[in-house]
Parts: C-alpha cells; sequence; structure tokens
C-alpha cells in the first residue's frame, strides 16, 4: 500500500496530483485563513468537501485498475440512486429500475474484461430492448413513455456516460509513449473538475451577462469563454498526461471545456424540471453526487472517443 | 447480542450504504434519554431505519412496538421479532383483561428504553399518511416526563412497499421534529398535532 502510493507520486500522474493538492492547500488557507471572516460556510464546505473527493479519487482510481473499477461502479450506482430518488416513478417502476441497478454489475465487467463491443452497446441496444419488454409483462400501460424513457436516459448518462472512464482505464499504454489509460483519466477529471471551478472562478470575477438564464442564472458568458481560454492553455500544458501532440491537446481542451459546460446546464435542466436545487445531500456544499459528475457525464464519453479514435 | 450483530452486520450496512438516509433535525433525538418516537409507517424498513439513526452500543435500548397479531403469527416470526428486533408485542384487538395494554410499554419506558410507534396502526398505501390514532397520546398521559419525538419518513415505501419482497434502492429522508410533550392537553388535541406536525414535515420535504 505505501509502496503503491509513493510509485504512484514519483510518476508523472504524480506530479499532477502534487499541484492539485497544492492548489486545495492553497484554496483552504485561502478561505479558512486569510478570508476566514468573508467566505461564506457554503464555500468553505466546498473546499473542505474537495479533499474528500480528491482522496477518494487518488485511493478508488489511482492505485489500481481492479479497484477503480469498482470505484467507478460505485459512483454509478450512487449518482443512478440520486436520479431515480428525484424523478417521480410508479409502483411498478420498481421492478425495471432494479434491472437498471443489476445493469450497472454487466457494464463495468465488460469495460474490466475490455469486452470493447459489449461495452459499448450493453446498454444503448440491448437495455434499451429489455427495458420496454419488461414494462410489457407488467402490464402498466399509463405513464409507459414517460417512465421508461426517464430510467433510459438515466442509464445512459450515469451509467453507460460514465463507465467511459472505467473503460479508458484499461487502455493499455499507446506505442512510442509511456502513458496509458490511468494518465488519460486523470488528465480528462482533472481538466473537467478544473473547467467547473475556473467557470466559477472567471464568473465570479467578471460575469455579467448571463448565458443560459432560465437554466442556471449563475452561469455567465464571461466565465465560460474565461474557463475555456484557461482550460485549453492547462490542457496544453498536462498535455505529457497523454500522446497528443500540441494541436490535440489544444483540441481536447476546447472539448473539455465546451462538453463540461453542456453536461453541468443538462444537469441543472433536470433539477429545473423536478424542482430542486441540489440533487441531494453527499457532498457539503456541492450537493449530491449528480452535482459532482454532471460534467463527466458529457466529458467521459466525448474524450473518450476523441482519444480513441486518434490512438486505439 | 443476536440483535447487536444483525443491526452492526446487515441492517446499518444495508440502509445507510446501500439506501442511504438523508437525516434533517438530527440534534433533536437524544441519545441518552428514553424516549417515544413516533412516525408515518410505509414499510417494514420503518421501524430498521429509525433505529439505525441510534448508535449501535443503544441499539438494545430501541424497542419498536409491534402488533402482536403480525410480528407473534408463529414461533419463527416471533422468534425473530423478539430476538433480533426487540419489539414489545401489542394486541390490536380491545381485549377485556386487568392490566392497560399500554403497561408494558411504559413499564419499558420507565426502564430506561426508548420506544417506537406507528400511530397508523398498519403500512397502509405506499407513501401516503392514513389517519393517527390515539394511543400514542394516552402512552404520553401515562409517561408525562417521557417526550414524544415525531418523525416524517419518506421513501422507504418505495424501497420495499407493502406487499413486495423485492428490494430496490431509494435514498430515504427522515425529518426529526421537535419533541412534544402532552402536559396539559387533551388526548385528541395531541394526536392531531401530532400528526400535523408529521404531515408538514412532508409536505416540506418535497
Amino acid at each position: 500500500m505505501i509502496e503503491t502510493i509513493t510509485t504512484l507520486f514519483s510518476d508523472k500522474s504524480g506530479i499532477v496530483l502534487l499541484i492539485i493538492l497544492g492548489i486545495l492547500a492553497f484554496a483552504t488557507l485561502v478561505v479558512s485563513v486569510i478570508f476566514r471572516t468573508k467566505t461564506s460556510q457554503e464555500l468553505k464546505d466546498r473546499v473542505y468537501s474537495w479533499w474528500i473527493i480528491i482522496g477518494a479519487f487518488i485511493l478508488g482510481a489511482m492505485l489500481n485498475t481492479t479497484v477503480a473499477m469498482f470505484f467507478f461502479a460505485l459512483i454509478s450506482y450512487l449518482a443512478l440512486k440520486e436520479y431515480f430518488t428525484l424523478i417521480p416513478t410508479r409502483r411498478t417502476d420498481r421492478r425495471i429500475i432494479f434491472y437498471a441497478y443489476l445493469s450497472i454489475v454487466f457494464q463495468y465487467w465488460f469495460a474490466g474484461a475490455q469486452w470493447y463491443g459489449m461495452f459499448i452497446i450493453w446498454i444503448p441496444v440491448y437495455l434499451f430492448l429489455l427495458l420496454p419488454f419488461r414494462q410489457v409483462l407488467i402490464g402498466e400501460t399509463q405513464g409507459f413513455l414517460e417512465n421508461t424513457s426517464r430510467v433510459q436516459w438515466g442509464l445512459m448518462m450515469f451509467v453507460f456516460g460514465l463507465s467511459h472512464l472505467a473503460y479508458m482505464m484499461t487502455l493499455p499504454a499507446v506505442a512510442g509513449h509511456d502513458v496509458g489509460g490511468k494518465e488519460l483519466v486523470l488528465y480528462l477529471v482533472v481538466l473537467t473538475e478544473l473547467n467547473d471551478v475556473l467557470q466559477y472562478l472567471w464568473g465570479k470575477a467578471l460575469g455579467k451577462h448571463k448565458i443560459v438564464p432560465k437554466v442556471s442564472p449563475n452561469k455567465t458568458v464571461e466565465g465560460f469563454v474565461g474557463a475555456f481560454i484557461t482550460l485549453s492553455a492547462l490542457a496544453v500544458a498536462f498535455s505529457f498526461l497523454t500522446p497528443f501532440t500540441t494541436l490535440q491537446a489544444l483540441a481536447a481542451g476546447m472539448l473539455i471545456s465546451g462538453a463540461g459546460f453542456v453536461g453541468d446546464v443538462v444537469i441543472s435542466m433536470v433539477k429545473r424540471d423536478i424542482g430542486v436545487k441540489d440533487s441531494g445531500h453527499l457532498l457539503p456544499g456541492h450537493g449530491g453526487i449528480l452535482d459532482r459528475v454532471d460534467s463527466l457525464t458529457y466529458t467521459a464519453p466525448l474524450f473518450f472517443h476523441f482519444t480513441y479514435y486518434l490512438y486505439y | 447480542m443476536l440483535k447487536w450483530l444483525f443491526f452492526a452486520l446487515i441492517v446499518r450496512p444495508t440502509v445507510l450504504l446501500i439506501f442511504g438516509v438523508h437525516v434533517r433535525g438530527r440534534e433533536h433525538l437524544s441519545h441518552d434519554k428514553p424516549c417515544i418516537i413516533v412516525a408515518n409507517h410505509n414499510s417494514h424498513l420503518d421501524t430498521l431505519v429509525l433505529m439505525s439513526l441510534f448508535p449501535l452500543r443503544k441499539i438494545h435500548r430501541i424497542r419498536p412496538v409491534a402488533a402482536a397479531d403480525y410480528f407473534m403469527k408463529n414461533r419463527l416470526i416471533a422468534w425473530f421479532s423478539t430476538q433480533f428486533i426487540g419489539i414489545i408485542p401489542l394486541s390490536r384487538k380491545v381485549e377485556k383483561s386487568h392490566t392497560h395494554p399500554l403497561e408494558s410499554v411504559r413499564q419499558a419506558l420507565e426502564a430506561g428504553d426508548s420506544i417506537i410507534l406507528f400511530p397508523e396502526g398498519s403500512r397502509g398505501e405506499a407513501e401516503q399518511m392514513s389517519k393517527f390514532k390515539s394511543g400514542v397520546a394516552h402512552l404520553a398521559k401515562m409517561v408525562p416526563h417521557i417526550s414524544v419525538v415525531p418523525i416524517y419518513l419518506g421513501g422507504a415505501g418505495k424501497v420495499l412497499p407493502k406487499g413486495e419482497a423485492l428490494l430496490v434502492p431509494f435514498i430515504i429522508d427522515v425529518y426529526i421534529n421537535e419533541p412534544m410533550m402532552i402536559g396539559e392537553e387533551d388526548t385528541q388535541a395531541f394526536t392531531e398535532r401530532l400528526e400535523e406536525v408529521i404531515k408538514k414535515a412532508g409536505e416540506r420535504d418535497v
């Protein structure tokens, strides 16, 4: 265990993790010492929760590929559970919701076994065809379309989408580079989360024009553009984690920044539709797990296929 | 001992990790003083969720009051109910007897145990509340120094509704309200107040 941790911090991903921990230590210092009285409790909670998130991510995803499969499966499960708790359900939907949970096991098994064919069609094809059939067997016709669609949508976002992180984890090193799946996952997750933080910071500093006022009143054009430019630069700076050329890294940065924003506001749409502010309560200052993985539901599959197309 | 193991190894991991509980108002629940916990009832899980609110070392002091006709039906169920859950059986039928039907509950409270009561009397339809019966108020009159803690439970009826055997995980909402004392209030008014508090918490929940 100790040895695995020291190895982790001595390779390329270790440098990035140390930078991130350094930034977080600095942020903690700012909110709890320098601006202690001026900072709202919510912001403090949010900063403190980042320690837990990063700690869980390092232990869960960075040390061992098998553990990482279970870790990402757990994230999918928690996100899906939060989603199913939020949406309206009929008593007869319990059966297909149970199937939806069960599908997580298979999806992550396919990812872990690097069975690409099944991994990529299990939810969009097989579950998509199976769930309506199960509804037919139950026989409740009222609300069939709404409920089946809701469940399938949740599966696509929180199981299919997020499981791309797990599959990416198993990708081997690219010929001629010493970086593989683990570094790519780190690159994606760090940039996605930094994009959220940068949007928030740029928005706080310069934000004037609301970008999607009806969906998410806190998001501004300035926040988006600021994060877009900064993140593209960071994507190039961190490209030693990837096999990318500078141009590819720039494109990846723009992709992650744009897609991360869309993922974020799409989950806001869901919350607006249902009429809640936070999706849950798991992480103080952040809301629930959906509020944290929202951007990843978009960036994970898109970045995965971007990389997969270029190098695998 | 059986009860402790059952809660430590099965109930708490399932309730707290697999389902997840969102508790609000935890400060209203005292772990040291005995109290009468009152909640709406939709699922067998309700009792287990309420008992998981307490630390494990207190678990032997938490006694749910449960219908004798159901939980003492045969020897196997009775063994499970008393050994694993530690229920206080209560007859739902009106019987002519020389002791007060709530006497065993009063004794448990006086001995320092906390008890759990579902004043709806039955689980009923999922996520719907039926009218409260006045048993709690009568009990509160018998032990006026012990407070009544009204708790709203939401979602357990989705995880395991009446008449289903398949558990489907959802996050369970627990809303603990301020403790209430009966004082000079009459039992009818107290029952209505109790029902109102729990109903309100449920409306605030969404």
